[in-house]
């Protein structure tokens, strides 16, 4: 097992369609992060930016504009990209750099400012990338990879369009009662039905959006935390950052087709589960210790997928344990208290450090009306195009 | 005048008619498919790196899933912004010899309707888009013994 880090401030900007640049966004969720810490900027020794692809240079380096923007003062700067999974790899670079001792404290920032419509690849002819690829010869789009996945769920475990609705109004209703979320309105099951057919069978309601808005953690080693007079910090006990492993048999965005099974059997594991068994590992607990999860829902028939990927059921069961309440609040295993996707839309950088946040304020109890009572564990997870594992364990 | 027919990709697929093929490459060493095609490396991690030759891979397989776009998706796939958008399906196929899924969009007047897992495809030759100079030719799955 490696050692804790603590996490000493949480903050956020709201997510929206604001219409700013995102170094503003990923400034304000820092500022309120430090303030959240009780500690200035100039304390800060490392500075880490989950990158954004769609602001030009300065999102390839989010790390230093963040830096500029807060002043520098000649804090280490770091800046990491793995698509959706970039702001676990940013804890994670954090993270190690605090138990190799490289820096006490370190403020991780990821904020992203996306445009309307379908996320599309950068621009230029390039036939030797998947993900433009994928869009030049197919049109395949996000949405048409979670169609391909809900539809595969209905027809192997007998999901059904109802359960994908449930989800949704589920985590609406939590957004609903999260002043950074976007979409802040319960959504009834005959909104979902009534939203436009955006790829077969997943609706307009079935899919999250893409937003701007920024989420930011002030992480420390536990001898600073007591010296900063914080003797129960919540901890990041474990963070995955795993690949998968050859073949990967599912079909991946932005992939055009799975690897091929003949040479090697493929391992019973899928690599989703792969990331959350890595993460159970390293904090040496399991599913059962859980007090609630965070989940990337970019549909809602793929957060029934996390959680049996989770373990939080068994394989097929995910509809079930939907169906009898179980995620919900109150429930054996909240998940998605934020509101999760469905409820902020997508600001690809920032969303698994918000995943984060919203655990820190759960174990702390500062979650207002989402609370999980007593909530001692919490997971994240979620996974990043090209083979990005993401997951963190915090605890309390 | 008449127009070149150009693959949309080089060296994906080759013929016409039922001798229609997608192209992938096998290692010589482990005996392990690619397709894309990979020319230079094998990724199986387990293998000491054989010459990759390339291969067609099977005509049919069963829909492993489906699904389609009702909006007009963004570039470099190629639309006319002049036209109304016409929704079309793809499909993820399960190739049994080669153990893997390939996904494509489905032929042209097949909708999701039309569709289930576990059905049977074959690839045909297809028409992605058009301009004045050039046919940009493609793949295209087909239910197998359905005529529409």
């Amino acid at each position: 097992m490696t050692g804790d880090v603590a996490v000493l401030g949480a903050g956020m900007h709201p997510w929206g369609k604001w219409g700013r640049g995102f170094v503003e966004y990923g400034v304000a969720a820092a500022r309120a992060a430090l303030a959240d810490a009780g500690l200035e900027w100039r304390q800060v020794g490392s500075i880490v930016g989950a990158d954004t692809v769609r602001s030009g240079y300065p999102g390839y380096v989010a790390g230093a504009a963040f830096a500029k923007a807060l002043g520098w003062q000649g804090a280490r700067v770091t800046s990491v990209y793995a698509a959706c999974a970039s702001g676990a790899q940013a804890i994670s670079t954090a993270r190690a750099q605090i138990l190799s001792g490289l820096a006490d404290v370190v403020l991780v920032v990821g904020a992203d400012a996306a445009p309307k419509g379908f996320f599309r690849p950068a621009g230029g002819d390039r036939p030797d990338d998947p993900d433009w690829l994928r869009f030049r010869v197919l049109g395949a789009t996000n949405p048409t990879y979670f169609g391909l996945y809900a539809r595969r769920r209905m027809a192997v475990h007998g999901d059904t369009l109802e359960d994908f609705t449930q989800v949704k109004v589920k985590n609406a209703a939590l957004g609903a009662l999260n002043a950074n979320a976007r979409y802040r309105k319960p959504v009834t099951a005959q909104e979902v039905a009534a939203s436009p057919v955006v790829a077969d069978p997943l609706r307009l309601l079935d899919i999250c959006a893409t937003s701007d808005g920024g989420a930011a953690l002030v992480l420390s080693s536990m001898e600073f935390a007591r010296r900063h007079g914080v003797a129960e910090p919540v901890r990041i006990r474990a963070v995955s950052t795993v690949t998968p492993r050859y073949p990967n048999t599912v079909l991946d965005l932005p992939e055009i087709a799975t690897d091929s099974a003949v040479a090697v059997d493929p391992t019973a594991e899928t690599f989703r589960a792969s990331i959350a068994r890595a993460a159970y590992e390293e904090a040496g607990i399991g599913p059962d210790d859980l007090s609630l999860a965070e989940v990337y829902d970019l549909s809602t028939a793929l957060e029934l997928q996390w959680y049996e990927d989770l373990g939080l059921c068994g394989q097929g069961e995910g509809a079930e344990l939907l169906r009898d309440g179980e995620t919900a609040p109150g429930g054996r295993i909240p998940v998605n208290m934020s509101g999760g996707l469905a409820s902020f839309g997508e600001a690809v950088p920032a969303q698994a450090i918000a995943q984060v946040c919203e655990v820190t304020w759960q174990l702390r109890g500062q979650a207002g009306d989402r609370q999980v009572a007593g909530a001692r564990v919490g997971i994240t997870a979620n996974q990043g195009l090209f083979g990005h594992g993401s997951a963190v364990i915090a605890v309390r | 005048m008449s127009r070149t027919r150009t693959p949309v990709v080089d060296g994906w697929f080759t013929g016409d008619g039922d001798d229609f093929r997608l192209l992938g490459t096998r290692c010589s060493a482990c005996a392990a498919v690619f397709f894309p095609r990979e020319d230079v490396h094998c990724r199986n991690p387990g293998c000491p790196g054989g010459d990759l030759e390339e291969v067609p891979l099977s005509q049919r397989g069963y829909i492993w899933s489906y699904t389609d776009s009702r909006y007009r998706p963004p570039s470099p796939y190629v639309t006319d912004p002049e036209l109304p958008w016409e929704p079309y399906a793809l499909i993820a196929v399960e190739l049994e010899s080669e153990r893997m899924v390939v996904l494509g969009q489905a032929a042209p007047g097949f909708t999701v309707a039309d569709l289930a897992v576990g059905m049977e495809v074959e690839v045909v030759p297809g028409v992605l888009h058009e301009d004045t100079e050039t046919i940009w030719t493609t793949w295209h799955w087909r239910p197998t013994g359905v005529a529409i």
